[in-house]
């Protein structure tokens, strides 16, 4: 019984990253106090006017060549009508016929496969405002309204809740590449709405239902498949599917219908009088090419070819745009292997990172002192627990604006490779354990770690490990 | 002072009166409490709001010319806005239930503009409800009266505007104009009227009828007036996008009577010199085509054949538009709400259902029923489709004629309660105005005699786009022919005028 | 074309607006008349004519992306007809 197949369709939602709101001077920063970032405009005052951030338009064509849409050159905005408290003017300025971007793709990858997903348009529009329900009454908050928007629509292209899960992994991942938006799913800045329906094969297609505003990737993919598994439940059960419009609610890991469709949505669009149309030049185009940041996959490609990195290390390296430029920035002024810079990231960064609820755009130095602790990591001048202890110390503000260097010298954390000294402690060891030593003559030769273990604390971990092992070889006559 | 001495005051054109406080023989204050007697005194209903603050500023304005620092040559001149322009902190109703109490914490552009140059603001005049009618008869506030005939309507929907000039109660007054709302009250009630080139004047801060037809414009008492105030208001707005941004013209300097008529070629459309068109207008029209070849103009028949459609274009772009533009009222961030309801849809319906008058509710039904799916193509996109006809038909024209004549209003002013058999009746009454707002274009209405009855008609002269210049040169020719006509224009008007 | 009562009543709801029954069938003869006159756009020839969507030929007319400050909140809050020391308050909406 389970030869159904799964339609899914997203359309996803960013929030663009320009200072303004769509139509007004109005900041589009996260919070503040309730309806403090609203004006005539925001509010839909009657007689205040719209007036289009540029901004908008071009975050909207470089996110469309970034997934290889076609630029409309001839385009325009729409009003979409419905009455809502959280829209003021009771229309949502949008794209209807026109719209910037068209006819692109994303390539996603599923269990080693590449799956290539059809973007059927990308769109701008403004965000609704906030409404905080309460016992009584609904309160409205209009500092979000009127937010630029992005919607970008996929074709139902989408078959498992996991391609879903990297549909919207890698489409943010490249719209935090391009700078267009800063896809805070915790703050609603990317949402996205899934339409699901099932069928066997052959067969038309299904009734079609759809999540709305679903904000976090395991939110979309746990939803898909609740939707997908109870839509089969019906259907095996001999029920009939309609038309309706879920609501996921992910603490209970279950979809509640919002309202259900007897017809289509009457929105009785009609083209915005009060916005001029947005005429795109293919110069224009062109020059926004020029400024679209090498995109991840090629990253991958290139760290895989270049540095020769595991498929494994280009993908952790390129998740994040701001490590992913950290490490091409070490690379460069690095000595030694790539593969060592790589390390400190995807190792101690990204662990003081989690630890100190920083984001990968919050690393509190660059490439350059990157590239100086790998360089000594790599000449041995400091053991990896050190260089772990200099990664601490970097993300620390007292030590803001020293080197690792610096750091090495002023915590004197250098490892010692001074042969006399390092031969002069292992004999000591030696003679202070005899028991370890007998063992070890004995046949056990994992018992010399427990030696250099000894002699890394009598040098309070500075002695160079590897030189230590190979002394108490030679000192032990094996 | 007596009160012939008042009147005569009253009475002066906004030239005339910048004359005398140029001078020093009248002063802001004067002018603005003769002005705040007569609205007091009248009973046209011309005005819903009058400005607290008015004689405050007629005294700065005399301040300010003591110390020869005058903002302008109408600085402390008393004026009035339609009840749909924004000001900062005065109630804006729109002549609506719904807005009843609403005060705007902005400025509509015009208005600073106006109150820029130091002209002093009388306060809000009346209209119809939101600017959909077309005899300030639908206003919450009751009907104004039309100043030439009490028993008759002022026009619309800047009715209040068109009676606030014409009964001497304010210098010049603003109005908007939809599909002829500035151009067929000055007729109605004898004051000249203009509706500029569309973009020409911003927009920013007028309550939105039909966003792609409203254009504001001034209604005054004569040419050389309206040339003055459209010089204060032109010009690109960066708040308003449809703004244009071509310089503004010295729009008096070609201002010569009767002689600018010379060699200038006139184009009479047939298409609204027809039956539809009361006899006497269309006699008074051929009156002053007679005049104008007197005068030296060539004047020809003309035929635009896409007029015909106009009226049916207008009335569902304008519909859809102003629907659209009022779903915002809805009870949540300002104006009316119902006293109760169950639940936030109850809310919505019952407040726009008691807010909102008839005809306001008749054309959000229309303009709803049009964009709504299965009829788009057949009514907006059509409509549409039209506009690119009709405006392609004026451009024809226009590359033969500098200007074209015709008449502003099928029928002179009707008597207060008139029951038309249907609304369709009422919108042919718009039958000369709306092809000028569908295609965009600048045309003004003057008064060039009455009918048998006394009441003013109106001449409407329309030109291409930007061509503002050229058509208030042509009307003051008209105007300086009517003078001579009829010893009528205004600054000369003696007695009856219903006060 | 004719507009039955049930037309007005179900563009009513789109609309938002209460009607009596007498209302709609009243609306319905008088938006019939003008529909009829609306429908005269049936009779143009209008294959192959763009459409005008505004009135002035412009376009690309945009703003920089620049903040200017809000309103003060009393003042945005100020004509609400319902509203708290932050918010304006409607009717519990359930979603």
């Amino acid at each position: 019984m389970s030869d159904y197949k799964a339609v899914i369709g997203l359309e996803v939602h960013a929030e663009l990253d320009t200072a303004s709101k769509i139509y007004c001077g109005c900041t589009t920063a996260f919070g503040g106090e309730e309806n403090t970032h609203v004006c005539p405009v925001c509010l839909g005052l009657p007689g205040a006017l719209p007036l289009l951030n540029e901004k908008v338009v071009e975050f909207c064509i470089k996110a469309g060549l970034a997934l290889n849409c076609k630029i409309n050159n001839y385009s325009r905005q729409d009003r979409k009508h419905y009455f809502y408290p959280d829209l003021p003017k009771s229309f949502q300025t949008s794209q209807l016929d026109l719209p910037i971007c068209y006819d692109g793709y994303l390539d996603i990858e599923v269990n080693g496969q590449t799956k290539r997903i059809g973007i059927t348009r990308i769109h701008i529009e403004e965000d609704a405002g906030k409404l905080i329900h309460g016992l009584t009454g609904t309160r409205v908050d209009y500092n979000r309204g009127a937010t630029g928007l992005i919607e970008i629509v996929s074709e139902p292209d989408l078959s498992s809740p996991e391609e879903v899960y990297a549909y919207m992994e890698t489409l943010r991942q490249v719209l935090l590449y391009t700078g267009v938006s800063n896809c805070k799913m915790e703050e609603g800045s990317l949402r996205c709405d899934v339409n699901v329906s099932i069928h066997k094969e052959g067969e038309p297609f299904g009734v079609r239902t759809e999540m709305k505003n679903i904000n976090s990737l395991s939110a979309a993919k746990a939803a898909t498949a609740y939707e997908i598994k109870r839509q089969k439940q019906v259907l095996e059960e001999g029920g009939s599917l309609f038309q309706a419009t879920l609501r996921w609610d992910d603490a209970k890991g279950i979809n509640y219908v919002m309202r259900v469709k007897e017809h289509a949505d009457e929105y009785y669009y009609f083209p915005e009088p009060d916005i001029m149309p947005i005429v795109i030049s293919p110069e224009k185009v062109e020059a926004i090419r020029a400024t679209l940041p090498e995109l991840p996959k090629a990253r991958q490609q290139r760290y895989k070819e270049q540095y020769g990195l595991s498929d494994y290390d280009a993908n952790i390296l390129t998740v994040s745009k701001a490590l992913s430029d950290l490490f091409d920035q070490a690379v460069a002024e690095c000595q030694g292997p790539a593969k060592a810079c790589a390390n400190f990231i995807m190792g101690d960064i990204t662990r003081l990172l989690n630890e100190e609820a920083l984001q990968p755009e919050e690393v509190p130095f660059g490439g350059k002192e990157l590239a100086e602790l790998a360089n000594l990591a790599s000449q041995g001048a400091i053991s990896s627990s050190a260089a772990s202890k200099v990664v601490e110390m970097l993300f620390q503000p007292e030590f803001a604006g020293k080197g690792p260097k610096a750091i090495v010298e002023e915590q004197n954390l250098g490892q010692v490779s001074d042969q006399g000294a390092i031969k002069a402690m292992c004999q000591q060891v030696i003679d202070a354990n005899p028991k370890i030593v007998e063992d070890y003559r004995g046949g056990k030769k994992q018992a010399i770690s427990a030696l250099v273990g000894q002699v890394m604390k009598a040098s309070k971990g500075k002695a160079n490990p590897a030189m230590a092992n190979q002394l108490l070889e030679e000192l032990l006559g094996s | 002072m007596d009160n012939m001495q008042k009147q005569e005051l009253a009475s002066l054109t906004l030239t005339q009166a910048a004359g005398l406080l140029a001078k020093g023989e009248a002063s802001s204050s004067e002018l603005t409490k003769l002005m705040l007697d007569r609205i007091a005194a009248s009973n046209n209903n011309a005005y819903i709001t009058v400005n607290a603050e008015a004689m405050a500023a007629a005294e700065a304005a005399d301040a300010r010319r003591r110390e020869g620092g005058s903002l302008s040559p109408v600085d402390g001149l008393p004026m009035a806005l339609k009840d749909n322009f924004c000001v900062r902190g005065m109630k804006t109703t729109c002549a609506s239930r719904m807005l009843e109490n609403f005060v705007p914490p902005y400025t509509a552009t015009v208005a600073e503009k106006l109150a820029d140059a130091g002209t002093v603001l009388l306060g809000k005049v009346n209209m119809d409800e939101f600017a959909a009618g077309n005899a300030t008869d639908t206003s919450y506030f009751g009907p104004t009266k039309n100043p030439r005939d009490p028993k008759r309507v002022a026009g619309g929907s800047s009715g209040g505007s068109a009676a606030a000039v014409a009964e001497d109660t304010a210098y010049f007054t603003m109005g908007s104009d939809t599909g002829g709302s500035v151009r067929q009250p000055a007729a109605f009630c004898g004051v000249v009227g203009l509706k500029p080139t569309y973009g020409r004047v911003s927009r920013y801060g007028v309550v939105a009828f039909a966003s792609s037809l409203d254009q504001v414009g001034p209604l005054n008492k004569t040419v050389e007036d309206c040339a003055l105030t459209l010089s204060l208001i032109a010009g690109r707005d960066p708040r308003d996008a449809s703004s244009l941004p071509n310089p503004v013209p010295d729009y008096l300097a070609g201002l010569k009577g009767a002689e600018g008529l010379k060699g200038l070629r006139v184009g009479v459309p047939k298409e609204y010199m027809g039956p539809g068109i009361q006899a006497e207008i269309r006699e008074n029209v051929k009156k002053l085509i007679a005049d104008l070849q007197t005068a030296g103009a060539i004047v020809e028949e003309c035929s635009l054949p896409q007029l015909e459609y106009a009226l049916s274009a207008y009335y569902v772009i304008s519909s859809a538009e102003f629907s659209s533009n009022l779903g915002r009222f809805d009870g949540v961030k300002y104006g009316y709400r119902a006293k109760s309801y169950d639940g936030y849809d109850d809310m919505l319906r019952r407040t726009r259902s008691e807010a909102f008058g008839d005809e306001v509710k008749r054309r959000i039904l229309l303009g709803t029923y049009t964009l709504s799916a299965g009829y788009f193509d057949a009514y907006y996109l059509r409509a549409q489709k039209a506009r690119t006809l009709i405006m392609e038909d004026f451009r024809r024209a226009f590359s033969q004629y500098d200007i074209l004549l015709t008449p502003t209003t099928p029928v002179t002013a009707w008597p207060l309660g008139t029951a038309f058999e249907d609304p369709s009746k009422v919108y042919a009454m718009d039958l000369c105005t709306v092809s000028v707002n569908v295609a965009g274009l600048p045309a003004i209405s003057l008064p060039w005699g009455t009918d048998r009855e006394g009441m003013p008609v109106g001449v409407q002269l329309i030109g291409p786009t930007l061509s503002e210049d050229r058509i208030l040169q042509a009307a003051h020719g008209v105007e300086a022919l009517s003078l001579h006509n009829y010893g009528e224009g205004r600054g000369q008007k003696g007695g009856g005028v219903h006060v | 074309m004719e507009i039955t009562k049930e037309t007005v009543l179900k563009v009513a709801g789109l609309a938002k607006l209460d009607l009596t029954e007498a209302e709609a069938l009243r609306l319905a003869h008088e938006m019939g008349k003008i529909v009829e006159f609306a429908d005269k756009l049936s009779e143009m020839d209008l294959e192959g004519v763009m459409p005008t969507t505004h009135a002035v030929k412009m376009e690309n007319v945009f703003r920089d992306d620049e903040m200017q400050p809000s309103y003060p909140r009393e003042e945005i809050l100020a004509n609400g007809p319902e509203r708290d020391e932050a918010c304006f308050v409607v009717p519990k909406v359930v979603e």
